[in-house]
């Protein structure tokens, strides 16, 4: 009886309510663009034919959709063991080193596919320890990892500006990154997969690191649904003193999963460095960890509900940038006002709606119920 | 004016493929007690829920007065007069009794006003009905009995006429029920109408005038109280005839299977609620624990099962030591042969969200049986949850439904179903029956008995004292976190009674 919502069929549950929360956070946002004195249906057109309106858009909502990706399952990794992992911007920073390391190593002598499972395990292990370190500090210590991963992104940010300054930066070269690397390092566009379907990739940066998070994204759902590793970690989720009950050591599940979680950070520095910029520069995490909190929350931290998230952010941020360059009095802030809205009306205020649909439902159903007693009286 | 209070018509009510109410007609009547009665997941709380606005009826009318009303919230539930007591007190536990019983009633938006005009109302509330509380105590502060007394409270406060109760007695003592019955008599003779649900027929017949029985979602009975028995309400409610009392035959123990030596353990806050506890449970026993809530029954079960850390003594289980005193693993505990079910289901034995063939596995989880390496083997615990369901009649017969959408009573199951089918060498049970109904009482005291004669050993702690009389070979009495005195099953009631209460256990520890 904890429950006052009634029950809705599964498809208002995940797609209707969903949808409700985004047309909503759009309307709002419509008016703040109102309030500056523009055309908002104006401005939707932008963002929509910015973000669809040709392959190479496509490709560019792609691209940032698979960023986005990896940071909310890494978010909603943590989110099953009852763990709020905000650090995921830093360990995503840390992560790049990995793939750096891999690549101004053998992108020289090897090709692509040689390069890219190296760069994939070394992203992965350096965003994993990370993480791994304040997951022992709550393990051991009772440092909430809410505070610690936080601290640990500022900590990640001084570490990167040294290191790309002193230490991985060629002598000789003004900016602070690495050189630039050769074909080892590049990995390859996804043009065959849009000319699948007629597309023209154009420009953009759309590459294989997406089929990676696909496949990362199935990967944790076998992993949260399948494995014994996951169901001990729902348990502690739900309810730690059943877990305790049950003899699942609370400090080893929080380290593993606080190092899945980074881990899952870390590949995404693959996308950009690996398949944009072939270098790692500074601040190339522009926030995607952060975002993917918000992807998680939408997406209700299940696989495939976090990749039609994702895509729904990639698509706000190139079709933000293209009403920024389209309409210049709407700045790239909007942009981020909108995705406000979009964690306030999908995440914070998720169950805003519900009670009216719940009674709208139940009233269908009285009056269908009514409409069949009398046909058959 | 009629005296009819309320009349529900033909309520129908179906979760997905679950009907829980069929065709529910039902008459109360005004200034009566009315007992609801039926097994878990007849579908009572359903209907308590649509009376209160939880929940919508796909069908039917709520007649309240004569008049037809719809119900679609609580509000409008205490609109039309009528409150509720939940089972699962729905209380701040920060706020005073006085905060608790105006809040969401405030008449003013100046708190101070509201406040004093509050406690004027509430000081003649309690004077009424003879409700004493202090109302400026915090709720976590006071025991269930009195959490309880402010619900009603609550219901009062906002006007109601009606007042509905699903399973108040649950959670309560005897000395602490008996308060209640005594409450819900003067509230009675006030004109109040209560509608009361349990599974206790001794309840039913001492205190209510008529009683309804419902099984599997439809109502099958309405009678006088006085013109019906225990046992026909019990054949009424599961559709046979019932043992109210399991035959069992003489004990045969044989060697200890667990040993406790000088257990002490003490609570979050450092107050000592076991307290230097010795015994000894031998295979082929039921050793009863019986006390009152609270006098460290549930501390003794979590140190032993290695929930709790205890802060001296020794336990042997098998004769081997478990370190009570350091960090101990509850896998260890159950590779060794100890299996547990705990007091608290919601809480500790089950993980509501789940599904219950998740919960099937819980704490067993390493089992090779339902793993392939890493992986869970879905379709070996689908399999392993099917057979329980079965063997356990755990109702709706679901293994994907969802652990929170099952009755107390098949929640209850499906923990007994886990615990007892491992075969353990030592079984520790807490409150086995609570919220359970007659049928699934005996099932379960028979499969109790089972274990003993198979020659497992078990501790059973339990606030029934007649389920501790029934079932147990030897009585341990608790008292203030000591053990007071060890009697047989057949010592009165009333002899127990004292010792539960402390009074004989002073007298004996001086000796
Ligand atoms: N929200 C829900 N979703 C799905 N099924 C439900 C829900 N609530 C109750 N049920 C099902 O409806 C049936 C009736 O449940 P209800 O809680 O009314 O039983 P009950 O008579 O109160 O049982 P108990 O004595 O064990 O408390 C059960 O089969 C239960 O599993
Ligand atoms: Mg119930």
């Amino acid at each position: 009886m904890s429950n006052p919502y009634a029950k809705l069929p599964g498809w208002a549950e995940y797609g209707l309510i969903p949808l409700i929360n985004l047309v909503v956070a759009f309307l709002v946002a419509g008016l703040v663009v109102l309030l500056v004195g523009e055309n908002p249906l104006n401005a939707a057109y932008h963002m929509i034919n910015g973000a669809f309106g040709r392959g190479e858009y496509i490709g560019f909502t792609l691209y940032y959709a698979t960023t986005f990706i990896f940071t909310g399952l890494s978010v909603a990794v943590a989110f099953h063991a009852g763990l709020f992992n905000i650090g995921s911007e830093g360990q995503a920073y840390i992560g790049g080193i990995g793939v750096a390391l891999a690549c101004l190593w053998l992108d020289k002598t090897m090709p692509w596919f040689v390069v890219f499972p190296l760069a994939i395990i070394g992203s992965a292990f350096f965003g994993a320890m990370w993480a791994f370190l304040p997951g022992w500090l709550q393990a051991k210590r009772g440092s909430h990892v809410v505070i610690t991963t936080i601290m640990f992104n500022f900590i990640a940010s001084s570490l990167m500006v040294y290191l790309l300054t002193k230490v991985l930066k060629p002598l000789g070269q003004m900016a602070p990154q690495t050189r630039t690397f050769e074909a080892g390092g590049q990995l390859p566009k996804l043009d065959w997969l849009m000319s699948i379907f007629g597309l023209n990739l154009g420009n953009s940066p759309f590459n294989v690191s997406f089929l990676l998070a696909l496949l990362a994204a199935f990967g944790v759902w076998v992993l949260i649904w399948r494995t014994k590793l996951g169901y001990e970690m729902r348990t502690m989720g739900h309810s730690p003193s059943a877990a305790r009950y049950a003899g699942i050591g609370e400090a080893r599940i929080t380290v593993i999963v606080m190092m899945i979680s980074g881990g899952l950070a870390g590949m995404m520095a693959l996308n950009p460095i690996m398949g944009e910029q072939y270098r790692m520069q500074l601040d190339f995490v522009q926030g995607a960890g952060f975002v993917g909190i918000a992807v998680a929350l939408m997406g209700r931290s299940h696989p495939a509900g976090i990749i039609p998230a994702a895509v729904l952010f990639g698509m706000l941020y190139q079709g933000g940038a293209e009403i920024a360059f389209e309409m210049p009095s709407i700045s790239r802030d909007m942009i981020v006002i909108i995705q406000g809205l979009v964690i306030l009306f999908a995440g914070a205020l998720e169950n805003m709606f519900r009670p009216a649909i719940g009674r709208a439902f139940a009233g269908i159903g009285r009056r269908s119920a009514v409409a069949a007693q009398t046909r058959g009286a | 004016m009629s005296d009819i209070a309320i009349e529900l018509r033909g309520i129908d009510k179906s979760f997905g493929l679950v009907h829980a109410n069929k065709n529910i007609n039902l008459t109360v009547r005004k200034g009566t007690i009315h007992g609801i009665i039926g097994e878990n997941g007849a579908g009572k709380s359903t209907l308590m829920s649509i009376l209160y606005g939880f929940y919508q009826a796909d069908k039917g009318d709520i007649v309240i007065d004569g008049k037809t009303v719809t119900i679609k919230d609580p509000n409008a539930a205490i609109a039309s007069g009528i409150g509720m007591v939940h089972q699962h007190f729905m209380l701040v536990e920060n706020f005073t009794v006085l905060e608790n019983v105006m809040l969401g009633a405030e008449d003013s938006q100046i708190l101070n006003t509201s406040i004093s005009k509050a406690r004027v109302e509430l000081k003649r509330l309690e004077k009424e009905y003879a409700l004493e509380v202090n109302p400026d105590a915090l709720i976590e502060q006071l025991p269930v009995g009195l959490q309880q007394r402010v619900e009603i409270l609550k219901a009062l406060y906002r006007k109601a006429d009606i007042l509905i109760l699903d399973e108040p007695t649950g959670v309560l003592t005897p000395p602490e029920a008996d308060h209640l019955f005594r409450i819900l008599g003067q509230l009675k003779d006030q004109g109040k109408t209560i509608i009361f649900i349990t599974h206790k027929l001794r309840e039913i017949m001492a205190i209510t005038d008529e009683v309804s029985v419902m099984r599997r979602g439809e109502m099958v009975a309405t009678c006088k109280t006085k013109e019906t028995s225990v046992e026909e309400l019990a054949e009424l409610m599961v559709g046979r005839r019932v043992l109210l009392r399991v035959e069992k035959g003489a004990a045969n123990p044989g060697e200890v299977k667990l040993a406790v030596e000088n257990l002490t353990v003490r609570d979050s806050r450092g107050v000592t609620m076991v307290d230097n506890v010795s015994f000894n449970l031998r295979a082929g026993e039921i050793v009863g624990i019986a006390g009152v809530a609270g006098n460290g029954q549930s501390e003794l079960l979590e140190a032993i099962s290695g929930i709790r850390k205890a802060v001296g003594g020794k336990v042997l289980l098998n004769g081997q030591p478990i370190d009570v005193t350091a960090h101990v693993d509850p896998r260890d505990l159950r590779d060794r042969g100890l299996a547990h079910v705990p007091e608290d289901r919601h809480h500790v034995g089950l993980v509501l969200k789940f599904e219950e063939a998740e919960n099937g596995i819980l704490g067993y989880h390493h089992d090779k049986r339902y793993l392939k390496g890493v992986f869970l083997n879905t379709k070996a615990i689908q399999a392993d949850a099917e057979e329980k369901i079965k063997k356990y009649d755990i109702r709706p017969p679901n293994p994907r439904l969802k652990t929170a959408n099952f009755s107390g009573g098949n929640q209850q199951k499906i923990v007994l179903a886990r615990e007892m089918e491992r075969g353990p060498d030592v079984l520790i049970i807490g409150q086995p029956t609570r919220g359970v109904d007659v049928g699934a009482i005996e099932f379960i005291h028979k499969r109790i008995i089972e274990m003993r004669d198979q020659g497992k050993a078990v501790l059973l702690v339990s606030v029934e004292l007649d389920e501790i009389r029934a079932l147990s070979d030897r009585i341990i009495v608790m008292f203030a976190g000591r053990v007071v005195g060890e009697r047989d099953p057949d010592a009165t009631e009333g002899e127990l009674g004292l010792l539960m209460a402390g009074v004989e256990g002073r007298k004996e520890a001086a000796e």
